[in-house]
């Protein structure tokens, strides 16, 4: 029989029962369409931390202690720091950042509790790309002289002055009086730091003054951003800080007590947190597939059952078991593929409404499309050939007896 | 050809086994001639279905050769047998089994359908029209089975079955769901496609309907009792139709 009358009849059958064929299909309409929701979820959440990471500034090398290297005996030096910005090639600038812990800080009868501290060298604004709004930040001066100036944070200026300017005011830092000097534009959170709600604050002051008490010493730093000229210049930088500072701490290259990673090797571990991720919900993605598959097996062998009469009489007229078995498993291909074709539509309306309505971002994956569909196609070739089987093995005077 | 269109040689069918065997048939010979109108009779249960099924390769006798139109049917494929029924055999039953969702038209088509022969729609469709009108229901082309009478849907069910021109058709009480009406155009048809040299094999209960044949072939208890051109047989007596059944 030709396929053109195959498909015809196999579609007169579905039509017979309507109501059925589309609640069939359902099962793989919500299959195709987690695979493709759940596709742009990772690939939008991906898509994200790498923005956010870009979002660190460009171009960025970035250095940082290694914790737990045996025999790691010292830690990241403000010095080395100032040997990097000193000897190193191709670069713009650095900044080296150190944190303490949270302090209160107070402005006229506000106080704002548990504020994060960041010292910074002066480079900061413009090795993170991070603009200051109003008035200006610190200079290398400042930061030498432990300069009493603070630079505030869009939040934090905003709730102690409000609509004031905050430039010029004084703000009490734990128990240090500091000279408000700038504020930063406003940056929101950003992989998960708010950077409107810190102060910013000379390093070499942030040592003074609030690190002493630190057992390991107050000159360490936790961060250095060293900014290269260009993308080109990074894998040079890389080699030069590498080896820099493995001679200024004595340590093998090949095995430092600190890592330099760019924002791409940040991005790729990231990734491999969120590929574990997507690997699951791909899987569930995948067994609601099956699911739908296994709901249009059933419905086939009900089928099949119903119309046992029917197939004898075809087979009387003439019909092979092949024409049989093709009848039946179009029938079930028909239905995954159009379940897979609303699938996609749900799917792909489902992730944009997810982006544009959830807190989600999503990304629609293009290559999800094809996959999805094709899934669908597979499970109703595979969960439509023992249904179709079975109806292809009827015999048929027994079929044409069956009431 | 001078072979004979059908020739059975020793046909058995039997259904279960050791004690419990039934033989619905045992051992028959017969040859049927082409362009013959055969009646078969018999009691209920002598074995007349069992021998239609046979005869239309719809199932096998467990033993004895069988010939149609000069081909073993025994040792073929199901396939192979498949496209016998397809070309050979037309078939109409007592309850018609027409598709109750197709129109009179698709219903009819079905056979063309699966033919091998690259039959396109337009002639697929011309095909079908025709016969629905040699069985004078041109004008019921798009009813579904539930919108015709009793008699209409078994002229559907012999349009159905002359659509692929076959030599043989095979009726299994073609006319034991129809009013004595309607029994004789079904019969009237008959007639008309053995005037154009179609062979008949038809079972019937009734004398009347039987005599319309050319020959009467009497089973009993799975055999051949009689078998007879003459307008004569024990089957035609009420007693031995009756004297079957329990
Ligand atoms: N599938 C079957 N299984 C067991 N016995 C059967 C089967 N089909 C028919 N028979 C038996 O074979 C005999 C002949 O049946 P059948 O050919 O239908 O008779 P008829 O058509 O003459 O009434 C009956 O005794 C019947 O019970
Ligand atoms: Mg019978």
């Amino acid at each position: 029989m030709k396929f053109k009358k195959s498909f015809r009849t196999a579609w007169e059958g579905l039509m017979l029962n309507k109501a059925r064929s589309f609640l069939t299909t359902l099962g793989v309409i919500i299959g195709v369409a987690s695979v493709i929701v759940m596709l742009a979820v990772s690939a939008g959440t991906e898509a994200s931390i790498a923005e956010q990471i870009n979002a660190l500034g460009a171009n960025l090398v970035i250095v940082s202690p290694s914790r737990g290297v045996p025999g790691a005996s010292r830690t990241l030096l403000i010095d080395d720091a100032y040997a990097i910005a000193e000897q190193v090639v191709g670069i713009t600038g650095i900044s080296a950042e150190q944190a303490p812990a949270p302090l209160n800080v107070r402005a006229g009868g506000t106080t704002l509790e548990s504020i994060a501290i960041i010292g910074t060298t002066a480079d900061f604004p413009e090795v993170r790309d991070y603009a200051v709004a109003e008035g200006r930040y610190f200079t290398v001066d400042e930061d030498e002289r432990e300069a009493k100036v603070a630079v505030l944070g869009a939040g934090i200026a905003k709730d102690l002055f409000g609509e004031e300017s905050a430039i010029g005011q004084t703000i009490t830092v734990g128990s240090t009086k500091l000279t408000v000097i700038g504020v930063m534009e406003a940056k929101g959170i950003v992989s998960d730091v708010d950077y409107d709600g810190r102060v910013y604050l000379p390093i070499n002051l942030v040592f003074q003054k609030f690190m002493t008490s630190t057992p390991m010493g107050a000159d360490r730093v936790r961060t250095i951003y060293v900014k290269a000229e260009s993308q080109d210049q990074i894998d040079s930088v890389i080699a030069q800080i590498t080896f820099l500072l493995a001679e200024r701490h004595d340590v093998d290259p090949a095995q430092p007590d600190f890592t330099v990673q760019t924002q791409q090797d940040i991005i790729a571990t990231q990734e491999a947190t969120t590929a574990a991720f997507r690997d699951l919900l791909a899987w569930v993605a995948g067994i609601s597939l099956i699911v739908g598959g296994i709901g249009i097996m059933n419905i086939m062998l009900v089928s099949v059952t119903e119309r046992t009469r029917e197939i004898g009489l075809r087979q009387a007229l003439g019909a092979r078991p092949a024409d049989v078995l093709m009848q039946f498993l179009l029938e079930a291909v028909i239905l995954s593929l159009a379940g897979g074709l609303v699938g996609v539509l749900v799917g792909v309306g489902g992730s944009y409404l997810f982006g544009a309505w959830g807190t989600m971002r999503t990304e629609i994956v293009p290559l999800s499309i094809p996959l999805a569909f094709g899934a669908a196609a597979v499970v109703g070739i595979f969960f439509g050939y023992y249904p179709a089987t079975r109806a292809a093995k009827l015999d048929p005077i027994e079929a044409l007896r069956r009431e | 050809m001078n072979q004979p269109l059908i020739e059975v040689r020793e046909l058995a069918k039997i259904y279960g086994e050791g004690d419990a065997a039934v033989y619905a048939l045992a051992s028959v010979d017969a040859s049927i001639e082409r362009g013959e109108f055969v009646a078969v009779m018999g009691p209920s249960g002598s074995g007349k279905s069992t021998l239609m099924n046979i005869l239309g390769c719809l199932d096998r006798p467990t033993t004895g050769a069988y010939m149609l139109d000069g081909s073993d049917v025994s040792g073929m494929s199901k396939n192979e047998l498949a496209a016998v029924r397809n070309r050979k055999i037309g078939f109409i039953f007592q309850s018609f089994n027409l598709l109750p969702r197709l129109s009179a038209l698709a219903n009819v088509s079905l056979p063309v359908m699966y033919n091998d022969d690259d039959v396109s729609e337009e002639e697929q469709r011309e095909r079908a029209i025709a016969a629905l009108n040699s069985v004078g229901l041109g004008d019921r082309l798009h009813h579904r089975p539930n919108q015709l009478s009793g008699g209409q849907q078994q002229r559907v069910a012999i349009a159905r079955a002359l659509i692929n021109n076959p030599p043989l058709i095979l009726a299994d009480e073609p006319t034991g769901n129809l009013d004595s009406r309607s029994s004789e155009e079904i019969m009237g048809l008959l007639h008309e496609l053995h005037a154009k040299g179609t062979t008949i094999v038809m079972v019937t209960h009734e004398p009347d309907i039987a005599t319309h044949a050319g020959r009467i072939v009497c089973v009993r208890d799975g055999k051949v009792v009689s078998d007879g051109r003459d307008g004569h047989s024990p089957c035609l007596d009420r007693k031995v139709l009756d004297g079957g059944k329990q």
